[in-house]
C-alpha cells in the first residue's frame, strides 16, 4: 500500500518535471519510480497506519497556512526594523535558550524552522531538546516559543 | 487581469528582495544581518516565483502548465532550503565564536 502511493507520487513528480511523454522517457520514469518506491517508501509512510498517517497529513496542512501568515508578519516586522530611520535603537539582540516539550525529531525541525520564519527569530541550534534561539529585540525574546509549540505539539505528536 | 496580479506579485517580491538588501546594508553586525537576509529571501523569492508561474500558465496550455508546475517547485524548495541555510550560517558562526552585537556594550 504504502509503496503504491509513494509510486504515484514518484510518478506525477516525474512526469511534471520531465515533461516528455515518449515510451522512452516514461518506461524510464515507471523504472526509477518503481525502485525508489521499493527501496525508500518508508521514508515518505513513516510507521503507523494509513488513518494515522492521513490524520496527520491533514493537521499539518491547516498548519502550513497559519505559517505563511507568520512569515507575512515576520517579513513586515523586518521590513520594519531594517527602514526605521532609528534603527540600532529599536534593537536589542540576543541569544536565548529554552528546552522543548516535542520529541520527535520532525516536530522538532518544523519548530525550528517555524521560529526562523516568524517576527525577529532565527533558531541557531538544538541539542537534544535544548534550543537556541537569537532574537532580533527583547520583547520578541520574551514571547518564544509561543504558541507555535503547542500547535505543532497538536499537529505532528498527537495520539501517538 | 491576471496582468495586474503577476506584476504586483512580481514587483512586491522585488520590493521585498530590495528590503533585504538595504537590511544586509544598515544593520550592525552578521547574526542580525542574517534575519533581514533570511526572512526576506524566502518571501520575496516565492512571491516573484509565484507570478512567474502564474504569468507563464495563463494560456492554460498543456506545456505551459507544465513549467508553471516546475516554478512552484521551485518555491517549495526555496522555502523549504532558505531557513535551513539560514540555520546552517548561523550555527556554523556561533561555532566559531563570532559576538554577537549588543546594546549593552554600546553604553558608557
Amino acid at each position: 500500500m504504502a509503496k503504491i502511493a509513494t509510486f504515484l507520487i514518484m510518478a506525477v513528480v516525474w512526469v511534471v518535471l520531465s515533461g516528455m511523454f515518449d515510451a522512452f522517457h516514461l518506461t524510464l520514469g515507471i523504472i526509477c519510480c518503481g525502485l525508489v518506491a521499493h527501496f525508500s517508501h518508508g521514508l515518505l509512510f513513516w510507521g503507523g497506519d494509513a488513518k494515522s498517517w492521513s490524520r496527520g497529513l491533514v493537521r499539518w496542512a491547516l498548519y502550513v497556512p497559519s505559517l505563511l501568515w507568520e512569515i507575512v508578519l515576520a517579513n513586515i516586522h523586518v521590513i520594519r526594523v531594517v527602514l526605521h530611520p532609528r534603527m540600532l535603537e529599536i534593537i536589542d539582540p540576543q541569544l536565548i535558550r529554552f528546552r522543548t516539550v516535542l520529541e520527535r525529531p520532525i516536530s522538532k525541525v518544523t519548530l525550528a524552522q517555524s521560529i526562523t520564519l516568524t517576527p525577529g527569530t532565527i533558531t541557531v541550534d538544538i541539542r537534544g531538546d535544548e534550543f537556541t534561539v537569537h532574537a532580533l529585540d527583547r520583547i520578541v525574546a520574551e514571547g518564544c516559543p509561543g504558541a507555535m509549540e503547542e500547535r505543532i505539539r497538536k499537529a505532528l505528536e498527537e495520539e501517538r | 487581469m491576471i496582468n495586474v496580479l503577476t506584476t504586483v506579485l512580481i514587483s512586491t517580491g522585488i520590493l521585498v528582495l530590495a528590503c533585504g538588501v538595504i537590511g544586509i546594508l544598515r544593520l550592525p553586525d552578521f547574526y542580525t544581518r542574517m534575519h533581514a537576509a533570511g526572512k526576506t529571501d524566502s518571501l520575496g523569492a516565492v512571491l516573484v516565483a509565484v507570478g512567474f508561474a502564474l504569468y507563464n500558465g495563463q494560456s492554460l496550455a498543456f506545456a505551459d502548465l507544465l513549467v508553471s508546475a516546475k516554478i512552484l517547485f521551485i518555491a517549495v524548495f526555496i522555502f523549504v532550503a532558505s531557513p535551513t541555510a539560514t540555520h546552517a550560517i548561523m550555527q556554523t558562526a556561533i561555532a566559531l565564536g563570532v559576538e554577537p552585537w549588543s546594546k549593552k556594550e554600546e553604553e558608557p
